[in-house]
């Protein structure tokens, strides 16, 4: 389980870094944490011919609160940082609750939230927190410069929207309004595994204390995570309670049709993406309400 | 002469070998660097079932760094089958075919990692880059997958000179269990499957060969369980004197039976190909091919009944099963026999009616895997308790209390042929105190009269599991032992033995510290290198401290004697006027009076004077232990869990274990096997499973998917120790290595279906793993 | 730009080296291969057994999961760093002895840098946090009780010793 040979690039700035893949876009590979692409190459079930190495652009290594209140992440950022920054703890308390949930922390030591993103594992946690958070996404290549929406981002297993040369040079998590509520819950085999399935919930509260907007997002349940929109908007206006969240599993499980896995058939990761809407909209209704953003 | 006693033997003691792994320094055999050392690959089939038409090394043979590349034309003698390891048992009326591989294919392969060729290069990222070029023309063939499937008419046949897939058939029997079943109030028939999966010793395989012309030897470092018998393996396929080569087992990372000798097409190609080249050889097993490279444990299929009378005492059981074999059989009918014996578990069955049926399949072969088939046996058997306990009204602590095999009963005869082709005899036991002790530490009683039905007015589903257990261990044929006092008056011993990780060098040490009046650390213990101990079968069938640990009693007495005499001779006193103190003899009366052991030592080979006639020079001996049959371990688990109702989750709350592994060692030790072995029992119930495709591709070959459990899957468990003396050595002591793996899917069958009411609502859980999605599914039915 | 060969420079236990290596040398082969430092073991190769863990600048990675070019400049820490400078065994070793927290060994020195790191950040956990901090490290020979006794015995001497 030896890499095959590759040719080895480690520019120092992102203008070389987007030069070299604006030079070599077919035959190269950009490598980010490399805790997905180097088992994948060990495996030789990827043979890129060259490798831009990404860890040595320190000018991408940033976690920044801009004035709108939206947080940025670089492309270098790793995914311990998602545990430990005070910016993300305070303002993006989904991306800290759910980062615990991504393998295991000598992977979180080296992994990248970017380099997660744009390898784009429909069972990965991070995509469906991007979706349920409408976050933003920077794509760059020597000559362009555009952002996407998540939305838009999330094409197919292992499939982006970005474009040959372009890489994923940063995000933006946009800033959290009041009366909001999140959640992320997942269910794996064993803890730190890709989960069977998973939810992100953020949920925004009228005053009156009904729903006034509700996003829930999953992980493993198609080709990319993916959002439920009918779900999403049975709740919007309704209080949020056991009987009305137990209304939305219901629509859930009739609107998501996941793949079978090894570890989980179809129907229960169907089953199960009920089971965990409910907890989760719960868990998230009760945040919003108490005002406590944090997770527990 | 002082009498001997127990200092160190019994007591908990920490591990002498614990140094050296925990600052780095252990060699393993990854850690064995040679000058001149090339790096071997193997191009392996990607087909379970295919013809060879041509394999092309020609790009290959072109790329940097190549020394060699080897297919099955090169290898001459070497490339016939192997032998078997284990012979078929002497069963009458036995169908044994057997078929054995060949090291690299060249006609046919007939499982998935089959090896047809190997490359020898400057390094192992060369030696992989020219497998990658290697082109075979494969032409695919059916397969024989599924093992039911595997014995119909029209099921493709994986040898093509036999007529089906039967691998082997052999009925064994006692009594007469139709004539019972006749006279039987109930009679209870399921079908179970039991599905045991893979090893996965943290560390591979792995071998380093150097042939040496200098001295015309072949020496040899392998990470495998039996150094002796892999000598004899290699001396057997290459045509030379066992004492030209040289094997040393290293520290051993783990190996749970899958590194016992197989003869692995790897273990025979690198000693080989080292002599052929003139160099030294390495090939460290990846874990990707360890999937397929390294014998697994899979699926039976049961068909049992039992018959009881009204009081629920067992008359008769009968059980048919299939046994999925993989491609070839080299360990003979060794993981189907202890299935077979092992259904008799810990009770009296005056009548059993056993046929099984090993099928060849196009999957990797099968050998032991801790617990070797043990697991299979104790489900069936137990899970048929389970339900004849629930069919009866019987609690189901009290049906296997009346069942259980009397203490006053032994050695009990059950009169089948064992794994080590003895009649099945238990040699000891007592199993009523051993389930006693469950029910109070567990406490049942509180348990079911008042936790469970608060839980349940709570809403919470938790259940219980106890169940019982036998092990037939510490099996011969033989080990040996030599001990030397060394003049530096440390105490040596070498046996033959290999180490995995069973606290050998501590356990063995506390055994001699005792007769030699040393402590434990001033005993070193030296295994699995043969030009140190040339006799011996290696560490399997948790034999090692049975076997090798009595040899090394038998050899440490007779040593201390020596040592006595000596000593006594130069205190000028009687021997009966001196002991073995402190690292001295020294005389009862006035310790002061003292020699040194290392002194001793050195009086002992004098340089100038004859040796006495009839005597040897040194404090040494050498003694070999072989006990006539194996004995019998016993126990009780029992473990309390909570099932989320909705997702099937489970949850481990409590897990007791009552053990009777005879007399301990080491308690220490014996706990951390037991735990080891439960981690991997919980694996087997719930977390792992080879998933094979229709086409044989392994479906979940990384450590991603195939689910070893972790730190979160493995509770604390309570072990408490009953000591029952075996008969068979004069130690007392039983074998402990594979227990805790052999009752856990059994116990978390009773405490799941308890948890969840499952029997109310016409579910039973019969087959092994377990998952959430399979728990769930059965439930929506 | 393109490299075939790549020159490392990097500290390991507190002691230079340089060498010239293939940027596609994992960095466990570099230690194991190019160093000499075999105490750091290779299990899976995939990243996900945990054996092969060691300290980079303080924080425990899979070093199967990093190319040796990573190790360029770093500081990196490994088994064979981690005992006292009179090469006793530090507190964290002798309490694994103590509780027979390892058996074959092989998958310890993953453990002892995992945890290394771990108590560094937390020195009073609790049982269920060391759980936790173990979980990415596969052990097939203790079923863990001990691990964490062990950890737990080296938390309390640790703190007992400031």
């Amino acid at each position: 389980m030896k890499p095959a040979r590759f040719k080895y690039a480690n520019p120092k700035t992102l203008n070389d870094a987007l030069s070299l893949r604006a030079e070599y876009e077919d035959e190269s590979r950009f490598l980010a944490g490399g805790q997905s692409l180097l088992p994948t190459m060990a495996f030789r079930l990827a043979q890129p011919e060259i490798l831009i190495d990404l860890n040595w652009l320190h000018e991408l290594n940033y976690v920044r609160l801009e004035t709108s209140g939206a947080i940025r992440v670089g492309a270098t950022v790793r995914h311990r940082e998602m545990q430990v920054n005070r910016l993300i703890i305070d303002h993006q308390p989904l991306v800290n609750e759910a980062v615990f949930q991504v393998a295991h922390q000598q992977i979180r030591n080296r992994g990248t939230l970017c380099g997660n993103l744009a390898h784009a594992d429909p069972s990965s946690e991070m995509p469906a927190v991007m979706l349920a958070l409408e976050a933003r996404f920077h794509a760059k290549s020597i000559d362009t410069d555009r952002w996407i929406e998540a939305v838009d981002f999330f094409l197919g297993v292992f499939e982006t929207a970005l474009e040959g040369p372009e890489m994923l040079i940063e995000i933006e998590l946009p800033s959290m309004p009041e009366r909001i509520g999140t959640s992320f819950m997942e269910l794996s085999r064993r803890p730190g595994d890709y989960a069977m399935m998973g939810v992100a919930v953020v949920l925004t509260l009228n005053k009156d204390g009904t729903c006034a907007n509700c996003r829930l997002a999953f992980c493993n349940a198609s080709d990319t995570a993916v959002l439920a929109p009918k779900a999403m908007a049975s709740l919007v206006g309704k209080p949020v309670n056991e009987e009305t969240v137990r209304a939305v599993a219901n629509i859930v499980q009739t609107e998501l049709d996941p793949p079978d896995n090894i570890n989980a058939s179809s129907a229960y990761k169907t089953h199960l993406a009920g089971v965990l809407t409910r907890r989760a909209l719960l868990k998230a209704v009760e945040r919003a309400s108490g005002g406590a953003r944090a997770a527990a | 002469m002082g009498k001997k006693t127990n200092r160190y033997f019994g007591t908990r003691q920490r591990r002498n070998e614990d140094p050296a792994l925990l600052t780095g320094r252990g060699l393993f055999v990854a850690d064995v660097h040679l000058s001149n050392m090339r790096h071997a690959a193997f191009v392996r089939s990607p087909f379970a079932s295919a013809k060879i038409n041509g394999i092309d090394t020609s790009a290959a043979k072109k790329l940097p760094g190549i020394v060699a590349i080897i297919t099955a034309e090169d290898l001459g003698e070497l490339g016939r089958p192997t032998p078997l390891v284990v012979p078929p048992p002497p069963i009458e009326g036995l169908e044994f075919n057997q078929q054995t591989q060949v090291p690299l294919a060249s006609k046919r392969v007939r499982y998935v990692g089959e090896p047809v060729a190997m490359v020898i290069a400057e390094t192992r990222y060369l030696a992989e880059d020219a497998t990658d070029v290697i082109e075979v023309d494969f032409e695919e063939l059916p397969t024989a997958i599924d093992l039911e499937k595997s014995l119909h008419d029209d099921a493709f046949i994986v040898h093509e000179d036999m007529s089906s897939n039967v691998a082997a058939r052999a009925r064994q029997f006692k009594g007469d269990y139709a004539k019972a079943a006749k006279a039987a109030h109930t009679v209870i028939k399921r079908r179970f499957t039991y599905e045991h999966g893979m090893a996965h010793p943290m560390e591979t395989r792995g071998i380093v060969a150097q042939w040496d012309d200098r001295v015309n030897r072949l020496f040899v470092w392998a990470a495998t369980q039996g150094p002796s018998l892999l000598r004899g393996a290699l001396a057997g396929m290459m045509g030379m004197n066992e004492g030209d080569i040289r094997v040393i087992a290293p520290f051993v990372g783990g190996g749970f039976g899958v590194k016992v000798l197989y003869y692995y097409p790897e273990e025979m190609l690198i000693p080989w190909v080292a002599k052929r080249l003139g160099c030294a050889v390495k090939w460290i097993e990846d874990r990707g091919e360890h999937f397929v490279a390294t014998v697994q444990e899979r699926g039976q299929i049961h068909d049992a009944e039992i018959a009881l009378d009204k009081n629920g005492m067992i008359l008769g059981v009968k059980d048919t099963f299939l046994h999925d074999n993989g491609a070839y059989n080299p360990y003979g009918l060794t993981v189907p026999l202890n299935s077979q014996c092992s259904v008799l578990g810990n009770y009296v069955i005056p009548n059993y009616d056993s046929t099984m049926t090993c099928v060849y399949t196009n999957k990797p072969i099968v050998g032991p895997f801790r617990g070797a088939g043990r697991q299979h046996g104790i489900f069936v058997i137990e899970r048929l308790m389970d339900i004849a306990a629930r069919e009866l009204g019987l609690d189901r602590n009290e049906i296997r209390r009346r069942n259980y095999i009397p203490h006053d009963a032994f050695p009990f005869n059950n009169e089948l042929i064992f794994q080590d082709f003895t009649v099945l005899t238990y040699d000891t036991g007592n199993y009523e105190p051993a389930l006693d002790r469950m029910l109070e530490v567990i406490d049942y009683k509180k348990f079911i009269e008042d936790e469970q039905p608060n839980l349940k007015a709570e809403g919470r589903h938790v259940g219980i599991g106890i169940v019982s257990y036998m092990e037939g261990t510490g099996i011969g044929p033989y080990e040996g032992a030599k001990i030397q006092v060394q003049s530096t008056g440390r105490v040596r011993v070498v046996t033959g033995i290999g180490t995995q990780g069973q606290s050998h060098f501590t356990s063995f040490a506390q055994i001699v510290a005792d007769h030699m009046g040393v402590t434990p650390e001033e005993v070193d213990i030296i295994t699995g290198d043969t030009d140190q101990f040339y006799w011996g079968a290696g560490t399997f069938a948790s034999r090692g401290a049975v076997v090798a640990g009595n040899a090394i009693n038998e050899a440490a007495e007779a040593v201390a004697k020596i040592a006595l005499e000596k000593g006594a001779e130069h205190l000028g006193c009687a021997i009966n006027d001196v002991a073995l103190e402190d690292g001295h003899v020294v005389t009862i009366k006035d310790t002061t009076k003292r020699v040194p052991l290392g002194e001793l030592a050195l009086l002992a080979n004098p340089m100038r004077g004859a040796v006495k006639p009839g005597t040897e020079p040194g404090l040494e001996a050498t003694r070999f232990f072989g006990p006539e049959r194996g004995t019998t371990a016993n126990g009780v688990h029992g473990v309390i869990v909570e099932v989320d109702p909705e997702t099937m989750f489970v949850n481990i709350l409590k897990y007791f274990i009552v053990h009777d592994c005879g007399v301990i060692i080491n308690p220490m030790v014996v706990d951390g096997q037991i735990h080891g072995g439960v981690a991997q029992g919980i694996g087997n119930a719930f977390y792992e499973k080879i998933e094979f495709s229709e086409s044989g591709q392994i479906q979940n070959a990384t450590l991603a998917d195939y689910l070893l459990p972790t730190s979160m899957e493995v509770p604390d468990m309570d072990v408490e120790h009953i000591e029952t003396p075996s008969a068979t050595n004069r130690l007392g002591i039983k074998g402990v290595g594979e227990a805790g793996a052999i009752p856990v899917a059994a116990a978390f069958a009773q405490a799941v279906e308890d948890a969840l009411d499952l029997p109310a609502k016409g579910i039973e859980l019969l087959d092994i793993p377990l998952s959430p999605d399979a728990l769930w599914i059965l439930t929506q039915s | 730009m393109l490299k075939e060969f790549y020159t490392v420079t990097t500290v390991v236990n507190g002691q230079s080296y340089k060498r010239v290596i293939e940027p596609r040398m994992s960095l466990c082969d570099f230690l194991r291969d190019e160093l000499d430092l075999t105490g750091t073991h290779v299990g899976c190769e995939h990243g996900v057994c945990g054996a092969c863990t060691i300290l980079v600048d303080g924080l425990p990675v899979r070093s199967c999961l990093m190319l040796a070019p990573h190790a360029d400049g770093a500081d990196i820490q490994t088994i064979e760093g981690l005992a006292n400078e009179d090469g006793e065994l530090n507190v964290l070793q002798w309490a694994f002895r103590e509780k027979h927290a390892l058996q074959c060994g092989f998958c310890t020195p993953g453990f002892l840098t995992t945890i290394t790191a771990f108590l560094a950040e937390n020195p009073n956990p609790d049982r269920e946090e060391v759980r936790e901090a173990l979980s990415g490290n596969t052990c097939r020979c203790t079923g863990y009780q001990h691990i964490i006794d062990a950890v737990l015995l080296a938390a309390e001497t640790m703190r007992a010793d400031k």
